[in-house]
């Protein structure tokens, strides 16, 4: 496969196939989603290091109201249940209920982005008021970056799940299952990150 | 996913290689990309030598008055910049493992060929960014490390391009990493078993490990930095309320394994080197192996040996000293089996292993220098002196750089067909070796009487060994020469190597020189025994 022109050439040919090999793209993966699970390993490192020994000035506000961030958690331990139900659903080659259960998962994924901003402009502190207001917004912006994401992703594979000319179906549910996969460590981070930044 | 291949299809005119100008594309070939990663490289390093002799002639007197202070301090970043993140680490990984590690364990490819394209092609955009980063009003101009508070407070721009360009290099090495593990864990050819593969994949392996695990948290470490600088937040301002210490804490968690990352693959190209040119079977290979996961286990858990002079509490002081010490135990382990490979072999004294065993001679001394930079009464006293960067040459340039002419002597007939001069090869050596050891031994003696590493200026009784190392560097510097008069002489009209000059064992010499676009004519060869020499 030299180039671009070459790989084209190599797929006309499927119907000789001579050699095969299983499917590793899960696998690769989960190797990039241990290697980002890293990056939010040193946040959270960072973090308590900071709460450990860098001592706060004094009147600075650090206690955080739980509503909102408890709904939050809600609404995403929700949206991987919906997931998982679409992956069902495509699984038995119904798309147009798969479709459903993810415009739901994306919905879910909106709702969380739209509280957390509601949070952001609430909060009684902006990102350089102190250290911890600062480790705060880097660490639910840079999780909120990842829902961002992960919610354009999903709209993608629903609007690729429809029944004409849409290319996932029950052979080919790779794309779902990478999404769902991405979208369930997202939640997982988002589990530890409420525990650390809020509960602790 | 099944990737169908059809051999017959692999003989087809239309698939071979379309002359020099496929490595100017976006090439999806594991051996285009290879070559790609050492060429680019290889400029960079060029850049980076440059900034090198520059540093060197400011040095050869005790005023600075080649180049203003903080030029200096900005050629000082660069020159370590670009020699880590585009010279070594890109060509030790990225270039002799794409075109290696498919032979090595019997595929086609490597596992994500559009992945590995992305991943290489991060790479000059990125060299050029850091490049231009010089250019801008106030480079960088804090180190390699870009300690804060020092890269917060000295003049921005440039050091918020160095930030990204390295953020970039970062993203290449892990996309490269995820597509070696998949590719050695994964694509074996069917009945080849982990203990049969040959050394390099175990090392590439084990660097994977390294990048995937401890590279983002460098890329999180200086999104943080950026922050700092960009939105004014006081991550690591002390002034804002910050801690500079958690900044080192992050940045060696990545700095100290790139460390590994950079000298494991060498390790794995040398005991591919040694039992070819020696005719024996490598020595110790079970242990080998354990050495290398054993280095991978302990390198992520010795970083704070960069930190005694940074407020390091005293338990902390001793787990890392104990931790660091226990790395001797493995890599001695492999010295002395690159030893006993050699001990009784019949060696040719080629180019390939002239520069394997100046390898060996360096690495022993680098080596013994970083147990005792762990110890840290000894490590307070040399801490940022010229010791250091003695000692982190002799490891870097004197290990790995070393290990990289190596392969090029050993693989060229491989990638080109053609052999490489070896009159000009050994002259190659003579000086780069002499030049070498001029250079960074007296470096020690300077360490240990006081003189700072990164300072344009020193005190004159220092004048006369500073003249000398400089004179090593000039040396380094012509060496340069004879090696690229070799390569360019010898792509034109070098003598035809054959499929196996070196009468090799391992997979990718039991294929065509230069090998065919597919890698193999038929089927992939089983090899259960890469190093059955002499049996």
């Amino acid at each position: 496969m030299t180039t671009l022109d070459s790989s084209k050439e190599i797929q006309k040919n499927n119907s000789e196939v001579n050699e095969t090999h299983e499917d590793f793209r899960m696998f690769g993966l989960i190797t990039f989603l241990i290697a980002d699970g890293m990056t939010f390993a040193g946040f959270f490192a960072a973090y308590l290091t900071y709460k450990a020994v860098n001592p706060l000035p004094d009147g600075a506000i650090y206690e955080l109201e739980l509503p909102i961030p408890t709904l939050n958690t809600i609404l995403l331990l929700v949206s991987s249940a919906t997931f998982h139900k679409a992956g069902k659903a495509l699984l038995k080659d119904k798309n147009s209920d798969s479709q459903k259960w993810l415009f739901f998962t994306a919905f879910l994924g909106i709702i969380f982005l739209i509280c957390q901003l509601f949070e952001y402009f609430h909060l009684p502190f902006g990102l350089t008021d102190n250290l911890f207001a600062s480790t705060f917004y880097a660490l639910t912006g840079f999780h909120g970056l990842h829902v961002t994401l992960g919610t354009l992703m999903i709209l993608i594979i629903a609007w690729q799940s429809r029944i004409n000319g849409g290319r996932l179906n029950s052979q080919n549910m790779f794309p779902l299952e990478a999404v769902e996969l991405y979208w369930h460590f997202v939640d997982g981070i988002w589990v530890i990150l409420f525990i650390i930044l809020y509960l602790l | 996913m099944t990737i169908s291949i059809d051999p017959q299809k692999t003989n087809n005119e239309s698939l071979q290689p379309k002359g020099w100008l496929r490595y100017f594309s976006f090439s999806l070939d594991h051996k285009v990309i290879g070559i790609q990663y050492l060429v680019c490289g290889f400029l960079f390093y060029l850049i980076g030598g440059t900034l090198a002799s520059a540093i060197r002639i400011e040095l050869a007197s005790p005023m600075s008055d080649f180049m203003p202070r903080d030029v200096y301090n900005q050629v000082l970043t660069l020159h370590g910049t670009i020699m880590i993140f585009l010279w070594i680490v890109p060509v030790v990984n990225g270039a002799f493992g794409n075109y290696l590690i498919p032979f090595y364990v019997g595929a086609r490819d490597m596992a994500f060929p559009r992945l590995n394209a992305v991943a290489f092609w991060l790479i000059p955009p990125s060299g050029l960014m850091l490049v231009a980063s010089y250019f801008v009003e106030g480079a960088a101009q804090a180190g390699w490390t870009a300690y804060p508070p020092l890269s917060i407070t000295t003049p921005q721009s440039g050091q918020i391009i160095w930030i990204l360009s390295v953020l970039l290099l970062g993203g290449s090495s892990i996309f490269g990493g995820i597509n070696f593990i998949a590719t050695i864990i994964k694509l074996r050819r069917p009945g080849l078993k982990l203990m049969q593969l040959p050394m390099y994949c175990w090392a590439m392996l084990g660097t994977s490990l390294l990048v995937v695990l401890s590279t983002p948290v460098l890329a999180g470490t200086l999104i943080l930095l950026s922050f700092d600088i960009i939105a004014k937040t006081g991550f690591f301002n002390p002034v804002l309320g910050g801690n500079v210490v958690v900044y080192q804490h992050l940045f060696w968690f990545y700095s100290h394994p790139a460390v590994y990352i950079m000298v494991l693959p060498a390790f794995g190209l040398v005991s591919e080197i040694l039992p070819v040119h020696a005719r024996k079977p490598l020595f110790g290979y079970t242990t080998m192996v354990f050495s290398i996961m054993g280095i991978v286990v302990l390198g992520l858990v010795v970083w704070a040996h960069h930190m005694f002079t940074s407020g390091t509490p005293p338990w902390m002081r001793l787990f890392f000293t104990i931790a660091t010490a226990f790395i001797a135990v493995p890599t001695g382990i492999k010295f002395f089996n690159w030893v006993a490979t050699l001990w009784g072999g019949k060696i040719s004294i080629n180019s390939a292993m002239l520069f394997s065993c100046g390898f060996i001679i360096n690495f022993v001394f680098g080596g013994i220098t970083g147990v005792a930079l762990a110890q840290v009464p000894f490590d307070i006293h040399v801490h940022d002196t010229y010791f250091v960067v003695a000692h982190f040459h002799y490891i870097v340039y004197g290990g790995t750089v070393f290990i990289i002419f190596s392969s090029i002597y050993h693989w060229f007939p491989k990638v080109t067909g053609k052999m490489l001069n070896e009159k000009l090869g050994i002259l190659h050596f003579i000086i780069t070796f002499i030049g070498f050891n001029l250079c960074f031994a007296p470096q020690h003696w300077l360490g240990l009487n006081g003189m700072p590493r990164r300072v344009a200026e020193y005190d004159p009784q220092f004048q006369l060994v500073n003249q000398i190392s400089s004179l090593g560097a000039l040396l380094m510097a012509i060496s340069t020469i004879p090696f690229l008069i070799n390569v360019f002489l010898s792509v034109r009209n070098g003598k035809d190597a054959g499929n196996n000059p070196w009468n090799a064992l391992t997979p990718e010499w039991l294929t065509s020189s230069p090998p065919p676009v597919e890698n193999w004519e038929g089927e992939a060869p089983l090899v259960e025994e890469p190093y059955g020499y002499g049996k």
